[in-house]
């Protein structure tokens, strides 16, 4: 075991403690494992998208079990690993004896090149652990040379084979029960929730400093000291930039482990949305709360980004095709946010300005968003080039409450992908008010939506065939939603 | 026999090109590039970035100490311009420094002085300014223009298939280091180790024999380190010469794909006369691709789609034209079929205009224009002159067919589509038939070098190279089977310049046959001279000699089982005795393909040794809302004679299909009007995915009815590029539902059929049934505007 003095910043990778002094707080975690020759991890793309250098990081669950989430390294600055513990696929086979899952992918000619392979042992290593084996687990994992067919008969072999205890199992179970803090010297396990590191200066990091607040109050103290300073937290977007070696910020304020941000309180008239909850665990634990977020979940990313990606990053970003967008406008829900000055409700009706410009101040911290739950039909709708693990060409919600008449009393229709920001189809929705949605109206709902908005030809699709789909995907929501 | 890196490949230990251990002082590269598709570079100044902290060197075309060139066909490639940007994102200079971040930084620090000048982008743009690489090639057979005249219906029309990236999942790298004997050790993640070498000392200025070049394994090649290595192993050693450190390359995914070339785009015209019969009389084709700024490859890739058109089918007059554009975009090379798909999906669409016209079922008009032989008049050789050699086509077809158990498929999908409006499945059936062979004969010949050890062990060197195609494994394969011995003996080497000299390319689906037959050869060389010793050990005469089970024998045990029978001998005693008696342990094998040749001026000539069949059954599920579409169902019955290696042929097969799905309906390079790519990151160029693959994924290895009358390694086949070809199936079955959609007549279908294109194909049968028009006019689609991207990641 490596000599930790307890004023460094540490994580713990492969089950050693591996102190964080020198190492650069931008670089991605991809490329200093790789710097340390941990080889097995690779770089498929350095943008979150191809899964070659998928990790399992172990992280506990709001009922305080600890799991591996398989997320990309590539988006993992080195900042965000202090008090984290990490496995690599060096960490899976011992003695000569392959894991389960290597085994299974040996048994089934799951390798070809085998540049790949690691990350797809990763992600079924976390799909083992959490008895998960379908297509999700490795929808994140770009294969070029397989065509995924044997990696899914090896996914089958395992989900047929018995899970026994072993070091894995193990070491969750003692990260589930050890007690929160840092550094992780000797319990193995730590942390999603616990306090993690005050700051990272004076703890030897280089780089820029990734302030790691432990509360909200400390998170806005820091904001005020260091105005500059930027909110992180899941990083599948800034991690982006990062591992593209722009320089994006002089400062960091890590909040993905803030407890505050991560409460889910789901309420019979609407649910609070912790506005730093993974969106894999928005998947697992509202599923069949909103019909709409569980059709448009699956398509959102794939399962390393949505294991850290969050509603409060989406907002925060705002891009135009950040795909929850529409939905929290159909929805008409409500941003909580917060910062030195006090915290305020912003609707999302109003909230997106102009292109990545949102009614946040800047030293604002998305809270919470509160989601009022809705009667009457809803659904989601995306169509891209590829149908998983795609950026919109078109992105659309749809939420309607009809009278018993069949006659619209409400309309809400929003829609992503076709102008600076995610917009409702407003015209359309004065429109539909008080009309019952025979054929006739349809089609001059459809007439409306297709002169809606003025979208741009880019390189997913022609601003044609953006306008085609705002009345198309309509016609299809009235033809499978509403009855 | 599992992949032999297999184990390797899931803990991560196997090694790839950028992960050797760091040589003391290794330089890293980065380029400076060009923000014109088409410039004259005015001014470079590079002592601002050169006097930068880590920086050893710039380098320019000032550096090139040999020939600033790296064409393997034409010398018309300078590794790095002089005076021109050819391409938007060429690099006009490299710089090395310390680490990646520094030569990053320093490369933005270059300042170039560029005149813009008018770009040539797209086929379209190249005709007009006469801009092509070579003259136009031709591939004739009969009186074209007469038999068109002549026959009962004809039709023309045009199609074209977009680019592909090769997506190798392992980026281009290569790292030099120049020893104190001033011996250039070149390793890169290349297929082509030989001309690697030749280039980095033509670059160098050295004689071959100062350069080694050796490829440990590639994460992935299809085509796309066939000759685009050459250039990035170059820089290396450029740079490695002028700073004398080590010095090393790996592309950032987006330079990757800005940098190399793709799958070239290309545009098919076409004028066909055929009876009522839908039976094909005649046959005009012009074919045109992008070939990029600079010539490469496309020649032999132009060739190989000339003479592909055909696919499976036979048609008495041909006329195949050829030409290549010169365009301001990067040199398009070779991608897993090498033209032959591009080729084939224009005779596809052939096939199925001439069906749609007579309101036939395509797959009938298929399976009546196939190549058959021993019919009078012949109507089973090519239009280069060619017999189909081993013609199994409709064996083959109608096992596919029942297999898939088509004909009821096809009433349940008409029956599917009469009790839905909004939902249109598709069904189609589609035949493969792709020549082995390099087109440039000189290329069919290998070689090998086996040493065998005193302890019984033996090293496996040949000329080929591993990208995850299983070739590796198939030659330990080869070399167990001849020389009779555990697999587990036998440990395959790098590949590596001074083993094996004078090596191919590992391409043209060519790998094991040619290579196999070399490590053969080399193995049958140590049995004869093991022979002796063992008729000695055993007693026997040397006639009676078996080498099996991990040893020799003498004939009479060989009554047994095999298992049964204990070797007389091991191989370990029997290299032992051999070793004393004085008899040489290493031998090296070659070979060259029988019976081929070509006269590309004529374009006849027999240029294939034999041809790999196949045949699919794909059928789709679209959304007539929004174009939308999923696979449901596949099945592939596949033709690879006696299987070296099962479990690779499948993969090959499987991962061929799926290269060839992604060509087809998600893949989709875009260039922008300044000539800059816009998809150059997986988050804009999307590859499939898991769920791109449909659970229902049937695969049989096609049994032949007969012997191959050709001496292929054990009777196998090669099998790397023609399952690609498999996925042309999606295509039709994507047409079928579109076509259901109208009411008959040809179906337009852009490729790559994206959901956009499809949807507009179904507006267009839509319109066609609004207007009730007999033919809407075959404008071809304009090329879009393309503004900036506005999109960030999400």
């Amino acid at each position: 075991m490596i000599f930790t003095r307890m004023s460094e910043s540490s994580f713990r990778l492969n089950r050693r403690v591996v102190p964080l002094t020198g190492s650069d707080s931008r670089e991605s975690l991809l490329r200093w494992l790789r710097r340390e020759r941990l080889t097995g991890t690779k770089e498929g793309c350095g943008d979150g998208d191809c899964g070659a250098c998928t990790v399992a990081l172990v992280e506990r669950d709001s009922d305080g079990r600890a799991h591996f989430r398989a997320v990309n390294a590539c988006l993992l600055p080195m900042g965000m690993l202090a008090g984290r513990e990490v496995l690599t696929v060096e960490a899976l086979a011992e003695e000569g004896t392959l894991h389960p899952v290597q085994q299974a992918l040996v048994d089934c000619a799951g390798s070809q090149c085998g540049y790949c392979t690691p990350g797809f042992a990763m992600s079924l290593f976390a799909g083992w652990y959490a008895g998960e084996f379908d297509d999700h687990v490795i929808e994140g994992n770009l294969c070029r040379c397989t065509g995924y067919a044997p990696i899914r008969r090896a996914a089958a072999q395992l989900a047929a084979m018995p899970r026994a205890s072993d070091r894995f199992s193990a070491l969750l179970d003692a990260a589930s029960t050890a007690p929160a803090g840092e550094p992780p010297h000797d319990t193995p396990g730590c942390m999603a929730l616990s306090p993690p590191p005050r700051t990272a200066e004076s703890r030897g990091e280089g780089g820029p400093p990734f302030h790691r607040p432990s509360t909200l109050a400390e998170a806005f103290a820091l904001k005020t000291t260091h105005p500059q300073a930027i909110w992180f937290c899941g990083g599948t977007d800034l991690g982006v930039a990062l591992s593209r070696g722009q320089s994006v910020a002089s400062a960091f304020i890590a909040v993905d482990r803030l407890t505050e941000l991560h409460t889910l309180d789901v309420r019979a008239d609407a649910v609070r949305i912790g506005a730093g909850v993974p969106l894999s665990r928005l998947e697992r634990e509202l599923a069949g709360v909103f019909p709409a977020l569980d059709r448009m979940l699956p398509w959102f990313a794939a399962r390393q980004v949505k294991n850290r990606a969050t509603l409060g990053g989406n907002l925060g970003s705002a891009s135009p095709i950040g795909d929850l967008l529409p939905w929290l406008l159909a929805h008409g829900a409500i941003i909580e946010v917060a910062g030195p000055r006090g915290a305020r409700e912003l609707p999302v009706d109003g909230y997106f300005q102009a292109y990545r410009k949102t009614a946040r101040a800047d030293d604002e911290l998305i809270v919470a968003v509160r989601v009022p739950r809705l009667a009457g039909p809803q659904a989601a709708y995306k169509v891209a080039k590829r149908q998983t693990d795609d950026i919109s060409i078109v992105a659309a919600v749809y939420a309607l409450i009809l009278g018993d008449d069949g006659r619209v009393e409400r309309a809400r229709l929003a829609y992503g992908g076709v102008a600076a920001i995610p917009l409702r189809a407003r015209r359309t929705e004065d429109f539909l008010l008080g009309r019952a949605l025979d054929a006739t109206t349809v089609a001059q709902a459809c007439a409306l939506l297709r002169a809606e908005f003025t979208p741009l030809d880019d390189h997913r699709a022609s601003a044609d065939y953006r306008r085609e789909l705002c009345a198309a995907l309509f016609a299809k929501f009235v033809e499978e939603g509403v009855t | 026999m599992k992949h032999e890196s297999a184990e390797n490949h899931v803990t991560g230990r196997a090694v790839y090109t950028d992960e050797l251990r760091v040589p003391v002082g290794l330089l890293r590269l980065y380029p400076v590039q060009a923000p014109h598709a088409h410039a004259r570079i005015l001014a470079l100044d590079i002592a601002t970035a050169a006097a930068m902290e880590g920086v050893h060197a710039v380098l320019t075309a000032a550096d090139v100490p040999g020939v600033n060139d790296t064409g393997p066909i034409l010398h018309d490639e300078p590794l790095i311009p002089t005076d021109q940007v050819r391409y938007h994102g060429q690099a006009v200079a490299w710089v090395a420094a310390e680490d990646g971040t520094m030569a990053r930084a320093a490369a933005q620090r270059v300042q170039v002085v560029y005149q813009a000048l008018p770009a040539i982008l797209g086929i379209e743009a190249a005709e007009a300014a006469a801009s092509f690489h070579l003259p136009p090639a031709k591939v004739e057979r009969g009186d074209v223009a007469g038999a068109l005249a002549a026959a009962p219906h004809r039709i023309s029309g045009e199609v074209r298939c977009g680019a592909q990236d090769h997506f190798y999942l392992e980026t281009h790298a290569s790292w030099v280091e120049i020893d104190g004997d001033g011996l250039v050790h070149v390793t890169a993640s290349t297929q082509h180790p030989s001309e690697t070498q030749a280039m980095v000392a033509h670059v160098l200025g050295l004689p071959s024999h100062r350069v080694v070049c050796r490829c440990l394994r590639m994460g992935g090649g299809f085509g796309g380190k066939e000759t685009q290595a050459n250039a990035f192993a170059a820089l290396c050693a450029l740079a490695a010469q002028r700073t004398g450190r080590p010095v090393a390359i790996q592309l950032p995914r987006s330079l990757d794909m800005q940098l190399t070339g793709k799958r070239h785009p290309f545009r098919g015209r076409f004028e066909v006369g055929f009876d009522a019969d839908g039976l094909l009389l005649a046959m005009d084709v012009d074919l045109v691709a992008d070939g990029g700024w600079s010539c490469d490859l496309s020649p032999p890739v132009l060739m190989r789609a000339m003479v592909h058109v055909d696919n499976a089918y036979y048609c008495p007059h041909v006329r195949v034209t050829g030409r290549i554009a010169k365009t301001h975009s990067t040199s398009h090379t070779a991608f897993r079929g090498f033209g032959g798909p591009q080729g084939m999906l224009v005779g596809e669409e052939i096939i199925d205009r001439v069906a749609r016209h007579l309101g036939l079922p395509p797959e009938l008009v298929r399976a009546r224009n196939f190549y058959r032989p021993g019919r009078t008049p012949d109507r089973n050789h090519t239009h280069y002159g060619q017999p189909v050699v081993d013609n199994h086509l409709d064996a083959l077809w109608a096992q596919a067919h029942a297999d898939a158990e088509y004909a009821c498929r096809r009433i349940e999908v008409d029956a599917f589509n009469a009790a839905h409006a909004s939902r249109k499945r598709g069904l189609a059936i589609t035949p493969v038939k792709f020549g082995i062979s390099f087109n440039k004969t000189e290329y069919n010949q290998a070689g090998a070098l086996v040493l065998v050890y005193r302890d019984g062990s033996i090293q496996l060197n040949h000329g080929g190279t591993e990208m995850g195609q299983g070739l590796h494994t198939k030659m330990i394969g080869v070399a167990a089977r001849t020389l009779g011995v555990d697999p587990a003996r036998i440990r395959v080497m790098a590949t590596s310049t001074d083993k094996v000299p004078n090596t191919s390319a590992t391409a043209a689906s060519s790998g094991s046959d040619l290579n196999g037959q070399a490590v053969r050869a080399a193995c049958l060389t140590l049995i004869a001279r093991l022979t002796p010793v063992a008729a000695g050990l055993l007693g026997c005469a040397q006639e009676d000699v078996r080498f099996r089970d991990d040893g020799a024998c003498a004939s009479a045990t060989t009554g047994r089982t095999r298992g049964e029978a204990a070797p007389a001998v091991g191989f370990a005693e029997l290299v032992q005795a051999a070793y004393d008696a004085r008899i040489s342990l290493s031998a090296t094998g070659y070979y060259r393909t029988p019976a081929i040749h070509w006269d590309a001026a004529a374009g006849r000539g027999h240029p294939f040794y034999y041809f790999a069949y196949g045949a699919a059954v794909a059928e789709v599920e679209v959304c007539v809302h929004t174009g939308v579409h999923r696979l449901l169902r596949v099945d592939l019955l596949h033709d690879v004679g006696d299987s070296l290696n099962e479990n690779i042929d499948r993969g090959q097969i499987e991962g061929g299909f799926v290269q060839g799905l992604g060509w087809l309906t998600c893949e989709e390079v875009v260039w922008g009007a300044d000539g800059r790519l816009l998809t150059d990151a997986p988050s804009t160029y999307k590859i499939p995915t898991v769920a791109d693959v449909p659970r229902d994924f049937r695969l049989r290895l096609f049994q032949r009815p007969a012997a191959a009358s050709t001496d292929v390694v054990f009777g196998s086949k090669g099998v790397g590029e023609p399952p690609l070809m498999l996925a042309l199936a999606v295509r039709e079955a994507l047409r079928d539902a579109v076509a259901a959609c109208g009411s008959g007549g040809i179906v337009e279908l852009a490729s790559p059929a994206t959901p956009e294109a499809v949807l507009r194909a179904i507006r267009a049968q839509r319109a066609r049934l609004a207007s009730a028009a007999p033919q809407p006019p075959a404008a071809p689609p304009s090329p879009r505007e393309r503004g900036e991207d506005t999109e960030a990641l999400t």
